[in-house]
This record gives structure tokens, C-alpha cells and sequence, in this order.
């Protein structure tokens, strides 16, 4: 194969962190599903987990569905929280040195009892509407990103790949219209 | 559900584990990068997603062909497959506007609040407010439609 320098260069511009963060960080993300799908054959998304917890407060019928299955989706949200923390407390801390981390190219680091913690700049007006939109389509599309994205996709699922492309289209268009409006950040 | 494996509430827990640091370590919990993927900054997200299907879909092909049942449930391994409707194009469309808007969706938000982001109990609280929104409003509108006990 021919290394073009130009057409190396222009891939670089469209990886400015370069891939293997994100490969790591997605293989990791696949071997948690795994994990559970190996032990239990479920597919786990994160999605269900707001309205299964919904249950616990709500008699809508709605909700009710998943009365069986909010015990286990409490665990592995709590699960998926301190993951989060691990990660904060050995990578992102310094405790574990990885040339795949940078730690501050956005938001704040501040520090609590040693651990270094992490906090977006992104506007909370943004964050709960964009939340509230989230809540109503993840559950009436019937997945998020990890159900459809991760579960349906890996199951070649037609329905998850249609909806991926759906809510992939819908959000650029709107992270650049929200952008083009000079919203930032 | 009284009579599960006393290992599967562990099992689902590590798993979790996993997947959260996954999520920080791709720094996909972290809403300023979600939203520099969806304006065409870095396209490093790609591998995200795509990764993660990747090994969950060789477990989705291999398992059913090297065991009949899960360990732990006795389910049988199935993939996720859910039926298609205009629900799907609705709300994939609702859910992208808010992903646009806010750079989180729900596992990384999860993630994201264990990494430090305190000001993510914003988008979880809208989450929580959207979900019983919806819920509401189907609950009336169609309490006569059979109910599907989906896994995602």
C-alpha cells in the first residue's frame, strides 16, 4: 500500500484525539454487555432503567411491565455509576497512566478526598431539555444508544439499525443547528 | 424472581462496572465530546459505538450456537430484536433532538455522575420527567394494547 502524506493528513483532521481512546473505552463498553449477556442472556440497555425505576413510585401501567426486572436494572445502573468513579479514581486521578487520557480539553477537574472528578461546561438549561427529550424518545423508540446501539446493532437487528440511523441523523442536525445559533457551550 | 441465581445480581453488577468505565475511559461520558462528534469535530466517537457492537454482536452470534441457556437465568440465548414501527422513527427522532441538544444519553449520563459531573443531575432529572411523561400519556392512550416485556 501507498501512504498518500495529504490523505493521511486530512484522516488526522477527522481524529484530532486520534481512535484508540475511544476503541478501548467501546471494547470495554461491549465487554461489560457481554458480561451479563454470558451469565444471564440478557441484552442489556441503559434506557429501561427510567422507567423501570418509575415503578417503584408510579402505578401507571405503563410503568408496571417492568416491575420484574427493576431490581436488577437498579444494580446495574449503580453498577455503571461506579464504573464511572473507577475510572475517575484511577485514570482519571493519575493513578493509572494512560497516554490515551488527556484530562482536561474540556470541562473542569476538581478534586474530592484525593480522587480527581470531572464537571461538564455544558449548560444545565441544555442538559434538562435535552434530558427531557431523551426520557420521551429513548422509551417511546424503544432504545438508547446501548439498546439499540450497542445490543440491537450487535444482533443485526433492522429495527435498532433504522432507529441508530434515525437519532444519529436527527442529532447532528441538531448539534449543528444548536451550534450554527452560537450556543456554547 | 425471588428464586434467581445468587450470582446474578453480582454478575449484572460487574458488568455494569465495565460498561461505566468503558464509558469514561472513551470519555463518551463526557457531553462537550458527544457534542463534538455530532458537529463534526472528531469522529473518534464512531469507535465507540461500533466497538462495543462489535464484541457484543460476536457473543449475540457465538453463544447460541456453544450453549442452550444462560447460567444464571436458564433464558435461553436470543438477540435483541425488537419489532418495527413508526414508534421507532418517532422517537429516535425525539430522542436525537435531545441528544443534539445535550451531548448525553442515558448510560454515559449514568457514567457521567460517577466521573464528578454533578451537573449532570440536570439531564437525569429530565430523563426521569420525560420518561414519566411519556409513561403518563401512554398509560391512557393505550391501556388496551398488550404489554411487551422487552430486556433493553
Amino acid at each position: 500500500m501507498v501512504t498518500d502524506p495529504v490523505l493521511l493528513q486530512a484522516v488526522a483532521e477527522l481524529f484530532p484525539n486520534g481512535i484508540s481512546r475511544y476503541a478501548v473505552g467501546g471494547l470495554l463498553v461491549g465487554l461489560g454487555t457481554v458480561v451479563i449477556y454470558v451469565g444471564t442472556g440478557i441484552p442489556a440497555g441503559a434506557s429501561t432503567f427510567l422507567e423501570s425505576t418509575l415503578s417503584y413510585v408510579s402505578d401507571q401501567s405503563r410503568f408496571q411491565q417492568y416491575v420484574g426486572s427493576r431490581d436488577w436494572r437498579l444494580v446495574f445502573t449503580a453498577g455503571i455509576i461506579l464504573g464511572g468513579l473507577a475510572f475517575a479514581a484511577t485514570v482519571q486521578s493519575g493513578l493509572i497512566t494512560s497516554a490515551l487520557y488527556e484530562p482536561g480539553s474540556t470541562g473542569q477537574l476538581y478534586e474530592v478526598a484525593g480522587v480527581t472528578l470531572w464537571k461538564t461546561d455544558v449548560q444545565p438549561w441544555r442538559l434538562f431539555l435535552g434530558g427531557i427529550l431523551v426520557g420521551i424518545g429513548t422509551r417511546i423508540g424503544k432504545g438508547c444508544t446501548s439498546g439499540h446501539g450497542v445490543c440491537g446493532v450487535g444482533s443485526a437487528s433492522r429495527t435498532s439499525i433504522v432507529g441508530v440511523l434515525t437519532f444519529l441523523t436527527v442529532a447532528i442536525g441538531t448539534a449543528q443547528i444548536v451550534a450554527a445559533l452560537g450556543v456554547s457551550p | 424472581m425471588a428464586d434467581r441465581h445468587p450470582l446474578f445480581k453480582p454478575l449484572i453488577f460487574v458488568g455494569g462496572l465495565i460498561f461505566g468505565f468503558g464509558l469514561g475511559f472513551s470519555q463518551m461520558a463526557r457531553p462537550e465530546v458527544v457534542l463534538n462528534f455530532l458537529q463534526f469535530e472528531d469522529f473518534g466517537l464512531v469507535f465507540v459505538m461500533f466497538g462495543a457492537a462489535i464484541v457484543s454482536g460476536i457473543a449475540f452470534a457465538l453463544l447460541p450456537r456453544i450453549r442452550d441457556r444462560a447460567p444464571l437465568t436458564g433464558d435461553t440465548y436470543e438477540r435483541r430484536l425488537k419489532p418495527f414501527d413508526r414508534n421507532v422513527l418517532i422517537g429516535g427522532a425525539i430522542f436525537g433532538v435531545g441528544w443534539g441538544l445535550s451531548g448525553i444519553c442515558p448510560g454515559a449520563a449514568y457514567a457521567s455522575l460517577g466521573v464528578g459531573n454533578v451537573t449532570i443531575l440536570w439531564a437525569l432529572a429530565g430523563m426521569f420527567v420525560g420518561a414519566y411523561v411519556q409513561g403518563y400519556w401512554r398509560s391512557r392512550s393505550t391501556n388496551a394494547a398488550p404489554a411487551t416485556a422487552g430486556a433493553d
